[in-house]
């Protein structure tokens, strides 16, 4: 879909943990915590916390009255997206939660984009978070147990990022939005997410140069988030034997925001990490007019715990957001 | 660049094309190097466990009386290194030399209980105990009675 | 005191191998928790089949200490009382045995557990 009067992003703020903080995008983010905990008493409320003052902070460098904020989206990683859900309750704006995955941040954008063009709101607050440390005990081991993680397994980065969406003002904006199907290529392997998650990829970018008849070149830089160094080889591979070159300005949130000596196997994963990364380093590289146009793929592993137990493939799903400056 | 077509049709790898796809590109564990490792853990951490045995039966314990106490004592370590955030570095490295041992028994013990603190003594701590101690004792248990069982039925 | 430390090693390091040899070639989907139940009803049936008691008589420690001993434990404990009790010991033999080893891994697990916190 593509908006006639394209939403602009009036501000936005990335809060991360330690480890990101010291990954090679670690100066791009507004705040580094010294610890997973933050002095919070448990992880959960942490992330909670964390998702609050990336809103917090999106809408204050905006300084734009909490009033005129028409609607908040979230999403997270946990179970009935409590992180957000708590933190909504902090923020007191009518609140739509969202539940994409790691692709929720291109979800939300998508979304509240469509809920300004068609005039429903003047501002909306996008806010996503995931965190290492819940995550991993909810979806695979106690970080304690001495287990080898797969070397395709991906790290779920702490972090949440936020962007504020408003009908006019300055900013980059957000110009078209492809939103993806859901795609099973029967892959039932969660150490290997990005596999999972790479025909979704594939097929929404697809979908998205079909429908707007552009091909890669015309992108600045084409991230996906979060596939890791693995499922970004496979994207490249399915693209490529569907017609489709993808150059060398396509990369993978999950791949940038990691380096190799943090032995993370193949990246990163969690919502967070496309949150924290358009947040922090592709929107300052928009505004400092090093990128004209960036398309932000997110994908998402729509699986649970109890579906992979039973044996269930893992659905992967792709939004596509683009924004230009 | 430049031949390249607009329209394009959508995917056009199957699902069962792509299976092989991804065997292509997931790097393998590496077998060898692995293997090495979990010998020599495993064998460091076993060589502990005879020391325990050695010197519980320098104080006059039986031999098979020693060896129970070593099991005990390793449970301890393995518990305490978990407790202690040194166990999951090993893991890290030994990967089954430290996941076969009794002190990964221990590990798989404490790891679930102690992070699930947070949701209370009774159905954080006590239930999260065992789950993997839970299968460990059903299957171990189960084995022993059948085998019991069908010893009595020989004899 | 340094007596049996050379056999344990080998013999644990190779019940270790075995061990990640079953992990790093079966599917992604066995866990941890599949090797050690793996492990300990293998011991178990070894154990009744007599083959791991000679293990036990070389390794030492090789083969009390890898969770295939509490099983061989558990096997030995059940046939053993079987002879004393019946059928009865089918029932209280194996856990009889390995009583020390449950409890002990059942209290110093609760103790640890709230005792510290985890590190993440």
């Amino acid at each position: 879909m593509v908006f006639a009067k394209p939403p602009v992003i009036l501000s936005s703020y990335s809060v991360v943990g330690p480890k990101e903080g010291q990954g090679p995008l670690g100066k791009t983010f507004d705040k580094v915590w010294e610890d997973e905990l933050n002095g919070e008493k448990s992880w959960e409320v942490a992330e909670s916390k964390m998702l609050q003052e990336a809103m917090n902070g999106a809408i204050n460098q905006a300084s734009v009255p909490k009033e005129q904020i028409d609607f908040m989206l979230a999403g997270d990683l946990l179970n009935q997206i409590i992180s957000s859900n708590f933190a909504a309750r902090q923020m007191a704006l009518p609140f739509i939660g969202l539940y994409g995955a790691c692709s929720t941040m291109a979800l939300g954008i998508a979304v509240g984009s469509m809920l300004i063009d068609g005039g429903f709101a003047q501002k909306v607050l996008v806010g996503v978070s995931s965190h290492h440390d819940t995550a991993e005990r909810q979806y695979r081991l106690p970080t304690e147990q001495g287990a080898q993680r797969a070397m395709s397994a991906q790290w779920t980065v702490t972090g949440a990022g936020s962007v504020l969406l408003g009908s006019d003002g300055a900013g980059p904006r957000v110009t078209s939005a492809t939103i993806g199907r859901v795609i099973d290529f029967a892959v039932k392997d969660v150490n290997n997410m990005g596999a999972a998650m790479a025909p979704a990829v594939a097929d929404t970018i697809l979908n998205h140069f079909n429908d707007r008849q552009l091909r890669p070149v015309d992108y600045n830089l084409i991230a996906s988030g979060d596939l890791g160094a693995v499922g970004l080889a496979l994207a490249c591979e399915l693209l490529k034997q569907s017609g489709m070159d993808m150059g060398t300005n396509f990369t993978d949130c999950g791949v940038m925001i990691y380096d190799e000596s943090q032995d993370t196997h193949s990246g990163a994963s969690g919502c967070g990490c496309s949150s924290v990364v358009l947040a922090g380093d592709i929107l300052q590289r928009i505004k400092a007019g090093e990128l004209k146009r960036v398309m932000l793929v997110g994908s998402g592993a729509l699986h649970s715990p109890t579906s992979a137990l039973q044996g269930e493939s893992i659905p992967g799903i792709g939004h596509a957001v683009v924004i230009e400056g | 660049m430049a031949d390249q077509t607009l329209k394009k049709p959508l995917l056009s790898v199957t699902a069962e094309k792509y299976q092989t796809l991804i065997k292509q590109y997931t790097p393998k564990p590496t077998i060898i190097k692995n293997v090495v490792r979990a010998f020599i853990v495993g064998g460091i951490i076993c060589s502990i466990g005879q020391i325990f045995i050695n010197l519980f039966s320098s104080f006059g314990l039986a031999r098979v009386e020693a060896s129970t106490a070593a099991t005990a004592t390793m449970i301890f370590l393995g518990a305490l290194l978990t407790g202690l955030g040194v166990y999951d570095e090993i893991g890290k490295f030994g990967g089954a030399g430290s996941i076969v041992p009794v002190t990964g028994f221990a590990n798989s013990i404490v790891a679930p209980a102690m992070e699930f603190k947070r949701e209370g003594y009774v159905m954080g701590v006590g239930a999260k105990l065992f789950t993997v101690a839970g299968p460990v004792l059903v299957y171990g248990i189960a084995t022993s009675i059948v085998v019991g069982f069908v010893y009595f039925l020989l004899h | 005191m340094f007596e049996m430390i050379v056999p344990a090693f080998i013999v644990g390091g190779i019940i270790c191998m075995i061990g990640q040899l079953l992990m790093d070639l079966t599917k992604p989907t066995f866990t941890p928790a599949h090797v050690l139940v793996s492990f300990v009803s293998g011991g178990a049936i070894l154990g009744a089949l007599g083959i791991y008691e000679p293990l036990v008589k070389i390794g030492g420690a090789g083969a009390s200490i890898p969770l295939s001993g509490f099983g061989y434990s558990l096997a030995k404990g059940a046939m053993e009382a079987v002879e004393k009790r019946g059928i009865l010991g089918a029932f209280s033999g194996g856990v009889e045995a390995t009583a020390v080893g449950i409890a002990a891994a059942i209290f110093f697990g609760y103790l640890i557990s709230v005792a510290f916190k985890p590190k993440g």
